[in-house]
């Protein structure tokens, strides 16, 4: 039976948004394959998130909650994935395209022997699936020809999933021993902000390298809370240190997919576009009337930002 | 020490691409290709570890007769010699990993850097499928705190800290910045922020000329692995229905409210 794996990311005892979208993608490719669903979670609290993704017609959630497993390693988790492939029987692996999925199920392939898609858009198969290249501007349909396929998952592409039946929760009995691995964690510094994540946040505010400096980014993060948005920046300006990376949408940083995206002072050069032209209505100021952010801008504004954004705020305030 | 870094040979970023009429892959005429922007920063780093620590820098390339320029390209910022692994093929993969595994088990490097993606397929797998068919530790996208205006990157130091047998490595994940040590033989992929690259002098490019780079046939190191993704049709995405420019902030307040009802 080709039966269905998907590593659903937590934090603090829920699971992400992104994760839930990833069971959608799960639900939908059990459908094609006639498997069953079932869904993995690995590390500290793991039972407690669990409880939160039970109800979506999962046939078992698999908690992996060993000490040794608390820490995320490629090394260790793929051990962990392998062992909840081998208990559920399953042929597909997949889970929301993040840092860690890309870090870690590669290696999982390989050890598998299975074939992987990146960044699926869509399922069209129990094995074919469409998936983005050249950032975004070509859509390709590929076949992995392979008995164990594995999959990250644009989680953009994929609404929240439908509840269906209960599953059982089973813990499995998987650790692993540290001396052995050729990796060791020295140091984590989370990234700590009260403003929503712009992959999930309903709106998203970005500034470009028309921002200037740091302080100029200011007027972008005086919006972006006014509307209770997540903050995205164009590489130029994560590049110059202005904000950290973390906030780089495109290509390379976050995909994002709001009902509305503020583009301030960002060319649009395709790497930046990638990242974003899911989202709903785009809105674009740039000084350059040149600037190819207009061509995918549902509302565009040749305008200064320094003198827009001010004034977009005031209209909203009032 | 001895770091290998594999470039791969893609269409230019700056360059349009177009689909054939078939859907069975890009158009050639015309185009031009460069080194991943990726693997350029890997080749940036590994000359940086190679001016601390000594020892040499070797390019490997998978792909056609031309992927010599780009070989040519990373000897010309200053690596020492090139590998270059001959097919016409298409490589998924799985497949470039396991031939780049067997090129690797020959040179036994200290150290593997690569970009964490290319900027073609987008698939961003390979680095991490050759850490584990090699069996070595791996630290993907890696960075460094500092950005790529500030003093420590414009000192052309080294962002990968060496010693003891090990690498400490800074990378980027979802929501923070990590820092981990791994064993060597290690494998490592670049992130955009780890480095400005560097151009290739005149000199550098003339010393190019003469560096040495051995050629294998693809089949005589991976015998008849085929590979396991297929690509069966490429198309354009549908373009997004054409915008409008306003003219001030209030037109532009009114659309959202009244128009598009988002805010």
């Amino acid at each position: 039976m080709s039966n269905v794996l998907i590593l659903i990311e937590h934090a603090g005892g829920e699971p992400k948004k992104l994760s839930l979208n990833a069971i959608t993608f799960g639900q939908q490719l059990s459908a094609q394959s006639g498997g069953s669903l079932n869904l993995l979670l690995v590390g500290e609290n793991a039972g407690e998130a669990a409880q939160a993704v039970k109800g979506y017609g999962a046939e078992k959630v698999f908690v992996i909650d060993d000490p040794s497993m608390h820490n995320y390693l490629a090394e260790s988790y793929a051990t962990g994935l392998s062992a909840a492939a081998e208990a559920c029987g399953a042929t597909s692996i997949a889970g929301a395209s993040s840092s860690l999925s890309k870090d870690l199920f590669p290696r999982l392939a390989i050890r598998l022997n299975a074939a992987m898609a990146s960044d699926v858009l869509e399922v069209i198969g129990a094995k074919t699936f469409k998936r983005p290249m050249w950032a975004g501007d070509v859509l390709a349909t590929v076949e992995l020809k392979s008995e164990r396929q594995i999959c990250t998952v644009r989680t953009t592409e994929f609404d929240a999933p439908e509840a269906g039946s209960e599953a059982s929760i089973e813990t499995l009995p998987v650790n692993v021993d540290l001396d052995q691995l050729k990796t060791s964690l020295v140091d984590l510094k989370e990234i700590k902000s009260e403003r929503p994540d712009a992959t999930v946040a309903d709106v998203v505010v970005s500034g470009g390298r028309g921002v200037k400096s740091s302080d100029g980014f200011k007027v972008v993060e005086e919006l972006a809370d006014l509307l209770n948005a997540g903050l995205g920046a164009s590489r130029a300006v994560c590049d110059a240190g202005w904000v950290p990376n973390d906030l780089q949408i495109g290509q390379t940083g976050k995909i994002v997919a709001p009902d509305l995206y503020f583009a301030l002072g960002i060319s649009g050069a395709i790497q930046h576009v990638a990242g974003m032209k899911g989202s709903k209505v785009i809105v674009a100021i740039n000084k350059d009337p040149e600037a190819p952010i207009f061509q995918v801008a549902d509302y565009g504004l040749v305008a200064d930002l320094f003198d827009a954004v001010p004034q977009i705020i005031e209209s909203i305030k009032s | 020490m001895k770091i290998l870094v594999t470039v791969k040979r893609v269409e230019d970023p700056e360059i349009k691409i177009k689909i054939k009429a078939d859907g069975s892959g890009l158009e050639s005429e015309q185009m031009k290709y460069v080194v991943n922007p990726f693997d350029e920063i890997a080749v940036e780093e590994a000359l940086r570890l190679r001016d601390t620590h000594e020892g040499e820098v070797v390019i490997l390339s998978l792909g056609v007769a031309d992927c010599a320029q780009q070989i040519r390209t990373a000897l010309a910022m200053g690596a020492d010699r090139g590998v270059h692994v001959l097919t016409d093929e298409t490589l998924d993969p799985t497949l470039a990993s396991l031939a780049m595994q067997k090129v690797i088990e020959d040179e036994s490097p200290d150290i593997v850097l690569m970009g964490k993606q290319a900027v073609d397929d987008d698939m961003g797998q390979t680095g991490v499928m050759l850490a584990e068919r090699l069996g070595w530790g791996q630290a993907s996208f890696a960075s460094k705190e500092a950005s790529l205006e500030s003093e420590e990157e414009k000192s052309k130091q080294t962002a990968l800290n060496v010693s003891d047998n090990k690498v400490t490595v800074v990378r980027e994940v979802d929501g923070g910045i990590e820092t981990l040590c791994l064993n060597l033989p290690a494998l490592i992929t670049t992130e955009l922020r780890l480095n400005i690259p560097r151009y290739a002098s005149l000199p550098g490019i003339m010393k190019a000329k003469k560096k040495e780079i051995k050629e294998f046939p693809l089949r005589d190191l991976i015998g008849d692995a085929q590979p396991l993704v297929e690509v069966l049709k490429m198309e354009k995405p549908a373009a997004r229905a054409a915008g409008m420019i306003v003219s001030d902030v209030p037109q532009l307040m009114e659309k959202l409210r009244n128009e598009a009802k988002v805010i």
